[in-house]
């Protein structure tokens, strides 16, 4: 994999992913990082950074502290604003110097949490991955913590459905315009009850009644380790996808019984992607697979093909992915990628291009989909 | 969870009667707020014409940059070589950066004239070879200038931060050359360009002197003039190094007239430019009236409003806020998380004659949460100068200006009387404007 961009920006870190999971739980964050990581992730990563205070903080590393490998000055820098602030829990989230110093987060945190009483979590983070991996752990931190064990999940009502939990639910993949919103909206108006939703919009009492739920939705890839650690604790089955489309959210619908039922993990058919495809849908995994998959299912378009270059994209190949393309949609900021002549469909991914086309964010939650891509792709 | 409604401020904020120039604050964690409006390396390493940068760090670095530039819309002139982890463990950095650099290079429709390559923390600490990289990029690309950068936050809090030292490297493609232009200066250092209308722009104009500034270049041979220039004008601290680093390489000298609120120090300034330069100096008495009517106007318009200030607005906002007072306004604080060395007199005066003033911290971990929650309870109006003031106070009523704006001597204090009169008249949009990165980046 050649590292070289010309043209081409990058999906945002794992870092950043930590701040953005852990944002509303009431805790606080600490990036330790010179600076840098605090600007990025409250300019481009962060949309709720002017009007909803949160803890997230840098812990200011310098160069001496460095070089001598001092870590006391972070974990007192840390203990001192804990106990001025009293946060729920302190969460400490590493950089690529850290990683270089080879620094022991979880020991860090364990310092903290002796010097303050204050439940506290390392994640050796390096940003030098993507953000769903950060948020993934974050999420998955926090249940296996404080998710009381005893809870369970009661039996869904005579024709009811069943409770569920959403999981990776963040700016990054969902941004602010009402995405999560309507993620909630369109489950409880076809009869699931939302339990929580990791993590945007529910209070902490509500994401400690996890354990209530009969099934967890993994919506992102974000919320794949959370689900796991659910699933450890709870039991719990999981069902992967997002509600896109009419007959594509109707299948999740009904995969969701199925998995209550029968206690399975479940995901939906994946799209018939084949080599031949000349319509992309450049993203986030399962948001991008939802959007494939609608498009197969309301449309009748086949062989629609993903590319999810989330890791680190790799400029030539996606070049040359799209090559043949002859309809993309992606982020606009892919939209040099392009073949001459190629239709492009813009969505913006604020875990890719941050806030610059945020206004253009659609609603893509169910038959909102299909009001979009209509008017898109003129059907 | 902090008690928002009875809230404890030390160390956060201090009244300057107890506050120590050195260290007012406490030190550690930091937060940093929403406004933006300051420039960043990509911001200014922009203003160097027919350029292109090539950052090359971790992702989580290029992000931040990365966006920068697609903000701007400069997409085109900018480009990335990620550091992974395999390169951190392989120690293969310097074949990275020339592989990396040479692929961006041979993809770029167009050759640029001069590419600004960016290394970042974790070459600073691999004790990376950057002598032989360049070396070797320069044979491979014997057409282009090359030149060092650095993103390397982590050089912050030492002699060598990364600001000061990005508006040197910008003047580093400069080499001696003659003849000399006896009838220019350059002016170095600054963001935005100086106003015709600064004190000492009106003086050399009217000496029939030229001025050269990288802001105004349009092209990539205008910029490499001003090496010709007769000397070098540096009103921002933050320039010094660079005017230091142009006249040990290209003998080139310079005059060092700060930008001042001070009526003696500005007249001290335009009086020490006139000899330096042997031309008749401005009548600063009639500039000085001016700025005087200009003040007296604001403070009759603003009377007991309070006035809050900070330091993205000026290098100097304990000598503007000094100003102010001395003129009748009502300033209630400054923020501000640590000032220079030239603040120390104002410091002094202000501490035996005012010593209410409140000085306050912008990234202490508390400002993340008190002074929102504050500004919601209050009812009052409260006239910002500055970004940060002007987000802290939740006020609509603000003066945006950054880097003193472009202006200089007599003439920067009578736009700020003006612009304070507008800023209590007219509200803005605080929310849109202080959000964008790099305020009045056109390139």
């Amino acid at each position: 994999m050649k590292q070289s961009c010309s043209i081409l920006s990058t999906y945002t870190a794992d870092v950043s992913g930590v701040c953005s999971a852990l944002y509303e739980m009431g805790g606080m964050t600490v990036m330790h990082d010179a600076s840098g990581c605090n600007s990025t992730y409250n300019t481009h990563d962060e949309p709720r950074w002017y009007d909803m205070p949160s803890m997230v903080f840098i812990s200011a590393l310098a160069e001496v502290d460095a070089l001598m490998g001092d870590d006391e000055k972070a974990i007192d820098d840390i203990s001192r604003a804990a106990l001025e602030l009293r946060p729920r829990f302190v969460a400490i989230a590493g950089t690529p110097i850290p990683m270089m110093m080879g620094t022991d987060f979880r020991a860090m945190a364990r310092l903290v949490e002796e010097r303050t009483g204050i439940p506290s979590f390392g994640f050796a983070t390096n940003g030098m991955n993507s953000y769903d991996q950060g948020a993934g752990m974050a999420l998955a931190a926090v249940a296996e913590r404080f998710c009381p064990p005893e809870l369970k999940a009661g039996k869904p009502a005579a024709g009811g459905r069943p409770a569920i939990n959403l999981l990776g639910v963040t700016p990054l993949d969902f941004s602010i315009g009402g995405n999560a919103g309507a993620l909630r909206k369109i489950f409880e108006e076809k009869g699931f009850r939302v339990v929580s939703c990791w993590a945007m919009g529910s209070p902490w009492e509500e994401l400690m009644k996890a354990g209530e739920a009969n099934v967890n939705l993994v919506v992102s890839s974000s919320g794949a380790p959370l689900a796991k650690a659910l699933r450890k604790k709870y039991g719990v089955p999981f069902v992967t996808g997002l509600p896109v489309g009419r007959k594509a959210s109707d299948d999740l619908f009904r995969l969701l019984e199925e998995a209550a039922a029968d206690g399975e993990n479940k995901m939906p058919e994946p799209p018939s992607s084949g080599e031949d495809g000349k319509l992309f849908v450049v993203g986030e995994p399962v948001q991008s697979a939802a959007i494939a998959r609608a498009l197969e299912l309301d449309y009748a378009m086949e062989g629609v093909r993903l590319l999810s270059p989330q890791i680190f994209p790799d400029e030539e190949a996606v070049f040359a992915a799209l090559s043949g393309a002859r309809t993309v949609v992606a982020d606009p900021l892919y939209r040099p990628a392009l073949p001459r002549g190629c239709r492009f469909v813009p969505l913006p991914h604020e875990g890719y291009s941050g806030r610059i086309y945020r206004k253009d964010i659609p609603i893509f939650i169910g038959e909102s989909f299909n009001d979009w891509i209509e008017r898109e792709l003129e059907l | 969870m902090i008690d928002l409604h009875n809230p404890d401020w030390s160390g956060a904020s201090v009244r300057i009667a107890e506050a120590d120039f050195e260290s007012p604050y406490e030190y550690g964690l930091e937060y940093g707020s929403p406004a933006r409006g300051l420039w960043n390396i990509v911001h200014t390493g922009m203003l160097l014409p027919e350029s292109h940068q090539i950052f090359v760090c971790a992702q989580g670095c290029l992000r931040g940059v990365v966006l920068t530039a697609a903000e701007m819309g400069a997409q085109e002139r900018f480009s990335t070589v990620a550091v992974c982890e395999n390169n951190v463990l392989d120690g293969d950095m310097e074949a990275l950066i020339i592989d990396g650099v040479t692929d961006v290079l041979n993809r770029l429709p167009k050759k640029p004239r001069a590419v600004l390559v960016f290394t970042s923390c974790i070459h600073h600490f691999m004790g990376c070879d950057l002598d032989y990289v360049y070396a070797q990029l320069r044979g491979r690309f014997p057409d282009i200038y090359f030149t060092d950068c650095y993103m390397n936050p982590i050089m912050r809090k030492t002699k060598t931060p990364p600001d000061p030292m990005m508006r040197m490297r910008l003047y580093s493609f400069l080499e001696a050359g003659e003849p000399r232009d006896e009838s220019c200066l350059n002016i170095i250092g600054n963001n935005y360009p100086t106003e015709l209308s600064s004190d000492f722009m009106r003086m050399l104009r009217g000496a029939g002197l030229e001025t050269r500034d990288i802001t105004r270049c349009g092209s990539f041979d205008d910029y490499r003039l001003m090496a010709r220039s007769r000397a070098n004008i540096v009103y921002m601290p933050a320039a010094l190094p660079a005017a230091r680093d142009l006249k040990e390489r290209l003998g080139q000298d310079y005059i060092y007239i700060p930008l001042s609120y001070d009526y003696g120090e500005i007249e001290k300034n335009i009086a020490a430019l006139a000899a330096y330069l042997e031309i008749p100096a401005i009548d600063a008495a009639a500039l000085r009236s001016e700025a005087e009517g200009a003040l007296s106007m604001a403070s009759r318009l603003l009377r007991d409003t309070p006035v809050v200030l900070d330091y993205t607005a000026t290098p100097r906002p304990l000598g503007l806020a000094e100003l102010l007072l001395e003129h009748g306004f009502n300033v209630r604080s400054v923020y501000a998380d640590a000032f220079i060395a030239e603040e120390r007199p104002a410091f002094e005066r202000l501490r035996a004659k005012y010593p209410s003033l409140e000085l306050c911290a912008t990234v202490h971990p508390k400002m993340g949460l008190l002074p929102r929650a504050a500004a919601r309870e209050r009812k009052e109006k409260i006239v910002a100068i500055g970004q940060k003031a002007a987000y802290f106070c939740d006020t609509e009523y603000f003066v945006n200006m950054l880097e003193g704006g472009g202006r200089w001597g007599f003439d920067a204090i009578t736009h700020i009387a003006e612009e304070l009169c507008d800023a209590f008249i007219n509200e803005k949009d605080t929310k849109g404007i202080i959000q964008i990165k790099g305020w009045g980046c056109c390139c």
